[in-house]
């Protein structure tokens, strides 16, 4: 109907042929309009493949000129059901998928997901000292690296690759003791319900020393490098704004609560696997900024130091798994010319002279061991905010549901709130200061 | 169908219906009742290994387990520590109960139970009750449970009308105290008022919830999908949503799918 009242394409005859231009039809009405209005507003979807969105998050921006009016998340881009799969698992087997949830801060999913399934056993007294010590040394040396890489990528985010290159240099000797102790640099399933599934090996305390000599001597470069660095500072400052009320409002926690003000830490407020036994302080902030964060991390890792030097010096000789054979596998791993895996002498014991035993490692390792019914809810200051764990058991081996309640999702609401209302380039300031891991968030 | 049941040994007690020769209920009138309330079931399982349709030969054909959460707790409550001595959890309850009644409610109507389990408190609120509690919860000075960590959901088939749960836990950092709600609606009415202008940080969790258990939040700005794609069908995280999976292979052998694994319970 359209090709009668409308002007068809235009065609020319020229020496070098028919030209056909591409005017004509309704665009032509399309255009005036839009050219007669000034209104700058477009809609901008950036992510999910964008090199400063921290993974796989989708930013769905309202831009009028340079300013952002409405900002929105799409998530669930890296959703992999691990919720639903530990349904399907025994209790054992949940840290195997809890620690692959936020992949920055494995050792704190499985610390969170073992005191749940810690509480509903009744054995949270029972676990071993020497276990609680290496979890807190695993937990702090976590809250370095997952900081580090919050600094690194920030600071690449900006342009400022030299902070990015500092970050990822100090996280790889942290990765490297993840190494030498669980045997991975992440995805580690070590800690479980009970304790750990292996003691630290020879030589980690040596290593633990000599790293915190290093980290002493590398921690004061970013300092030099950013804190007063007025390049740095002017993009930080008054960026990502967010005060004590809307933190309260938006249920953030971690850096992003602490940067508002607020001591508010789990570690002191609810201590668990010893913390009120440690000798370190809450840093705040009341800039509400991204600077403020920054500066937050910043000293929180310097605590960590603080806490993984004590933890060396209260690494006493014991066991790391509780003493209840019905929960505890029935022997420590070793390592083996095919990789770490049940030890030969152990294999030795149940295949030639204890049946007994052979059943009960067979029962353990395949069924499980049975937790009572109920509801639990048990929460760990992750380097993010309040990593909390809602574990409901029907009595059976299997867990009938967990939900994470991870930081970084709640924190990522906050998003629209430090954004809207500021410049584009804002944007990629804030959200790196809301530090969010997409593994985390879509779980 | 007749070979299945064939396979068993002829003596073995085989119950054919839910509700004939139910060991279960025989068992209970002879034991001595527990003091208070039983807890509520949730489910009566029978069998073993996940089999079905009388297939296990194994002779754990006939166990019947049902499944109780904890029932209600009498007063005193005591604390996150134990005890049965007037505690922190019985502040909070007098405080919840006292502020209810200055708002002309009857504690015993919104509260339909009060459990304490594992040194944690639980408040089964009735469903249209929610955000009147959640706002005193939050706004009662002796109370000021400011932290909302968001809700949660478990699908709990077998508890016939109360097959839905929401899960809110509260915290306080003014008093350092943690408190859950519990809310169910049943299944044939998914409905539970949204606290999203009370607690804005439920925003994107009771999309999730909705996401995932189909629960609907009555008042809610933008109750979509969140996680899963916009036209996904189904709830993924309800008990009768399958987990899928394909069998694999490993060394030789054929590894069935999760879902389809021995199951002990």
């Amino acid at each position: 109907m359209s090709s009668t009242t409308h002007a068809p394409a235009g065609i020319r005859e020229t020496t070098e042929g028919t030209v056909y231009d591409v005017t004509g039809g309704d665009w032509d009405e399309l255009a005036a309009h839009a050219a007669k209005s000034d209104d700058e507003r477009i809609i901008v979807n950036m992510g999910p493949q964008h090199p400063s969105t921290h993974g796989v998050l989708r930013l769905i921006l309202e831009i009028d000129g340079e300013t952002v009016t409405e900002a929105r998340c799409g998530i669930g881009y890296l959703h992999t059901g691990i919720e639903k799969n530990l349904e399907y698992r025994t209790w054992t087997q949940g840290t195997t998928f809890v620690t692959r949830m936020d992949y920055l801060t494995p050792f704190f999913n499985e610390t969170a997901y073992c005191l749940a399934v810690e509480r509903m056993l009744g054995i949270e007294d029972e676990v071993p000292d020497r276990a609680n010590v290496i979890r807190v040394l695993l937990m702090e040396l976590n809250r370095l690296s997952s900081h580090l890489v919050a600094i690194a990528t920030g600071g690449m985010e900006l342009g400022a690759t030299t902070v990015m290159i500092f970050g990822f240099r100090d996280r790889e000797l942290i990765l490297d003791l993840y190494e030498l102790i669980t045997g991975l640099r992440m995805n580690h399933a070590y800690i479980r319900p009970g304790g750990l599934s292996q003691d630290i090996p020879p030589g980690t305390v040596d290593a633990l020393r000599e790293f915190l000599k290093k980290m002493r001597k590398n921690l004061p470069e970013y300092d030099a490098l950013a804190t007063g660095n007025p390049v740095f500072k002017a993009r930080l400052q008054d960026i990502g704004y967010l005060d004590l009320a809307g933190c309260m409002a938006l249920g953030a926690t971690g850096p992003i609560l602490r940067s508002a003000g607020l001591p508010h830490d789990l570690r002191k407020a609810q201590p668990y696997c010893g913390y009120e036994t440690y000798d370190f302080e809450v840093p705040t902030v009341d800039t509400c900024d991204s600077y403020g964060r920054f500066l937050v991390r910043l000293e929180e890792m310097r605590q960590s130091l603080r806490i993984i030097e004590q933890c060396v010096d209260r690494l006493e000789p014991g066991p790391v798994m509780v003493a209840d054979k019905k929960i505890a596998w029935p022997a420590q791993l070793a390592l083996g010319p095919d990789g770490l895996g049940n030890s030969l002498d152990h294999i030795k014991n149940i295949m030639g002279t204890s049946m007994e035993a052979l059943i009960h490692h067979f029962k353990l390792v395949t069924e499980g061991f049975r937790v009572p019914p109920g509801e639990t809810y048990a929460a760990v200051e992750s380097p993010k905010g309040e990593l909390g764990v809602h574990a409901v058991s029907d009595g059976g081996t299997r867990p009938y549901r967990v939900h994470f309640r991870d930081p970084s999702f709640t924190n990522l609401q906050s998003m629209a709130a430090m954004c809207e209302g500021g410049q584009v380039a804002d944007v990629i300031v804030a959200v790196a200061s809301i530090d969010p891991v997409m593994g985390g968030v879509d779980r | 169908m007749s070979t299945s049941n064939g396979n068993g040994p002829k003596d073995s007690p085989r119950p054919k219906g839910p509700n004939e020769n139910d060991p279960t209920q025989r068992g209970e009138e002879s034991l001595p009742v527990p003091q208070g309330d039983p807890g509520e079931v949730i489910d009566v399982r029978r069998g073993m290994f996940g089999a079905r349709n009388g297939g296990d030969t194994s002779g754990y054909g006939g166990l019947v387990r049902t499944v109780r959460l904890p029932g209600a707790t009498p007063r005193p409550y005591g604390g996150p520590r134990g005890g049965a001595a007037y505690g922190p959890f019985d502040e909070v309850a007098d405080e919840l109960e006292g502020a209810l009644e200055e708002q002309g409610l009857d504690p015993d109507q919104v509260i339909e139970r009060t459990v304490v389990d594992r040194g944690e408190l639980t408040f089964h609120i009735a469903r249209e009750q929610l955000p009147t509690v959640a706002r005193t919860l939050r706004d009662d000075p002796a109370l000021r449970f400011e932290l909302c960590t968001g809700v949660s959901g478990v699908h709990y088939p077998g508890d016939k009308g109360r097959e839905l749960h929401a899960v809110y836990h509260l915290r306080s950092i003014t008093h350092n105290r943690l408190i859950r709600m519990e809310v169910s609606a049943p299944d044939a009415d998914p409905h539970v008022p949204s606290i999203v202008d009370i607690y804005p940080t439920n925003d994107w969790h009771e999309r999730e919830t909705y996401d995932f258990f189909g629960l609907i939040f009555d008042g809610h700005p933008a109750l979509t999908r969140i996680i899963m794609p916009d036209d996904w069908q189904g709830f993924p995280q309800r008990k009768d949503y399958p987990l899928g999976g394909i069998p694999v292979e490993y060394k030789g052998a054929q590894i069935p799918a999760p879902d389809q694994r021995r199951s002990y319970t």
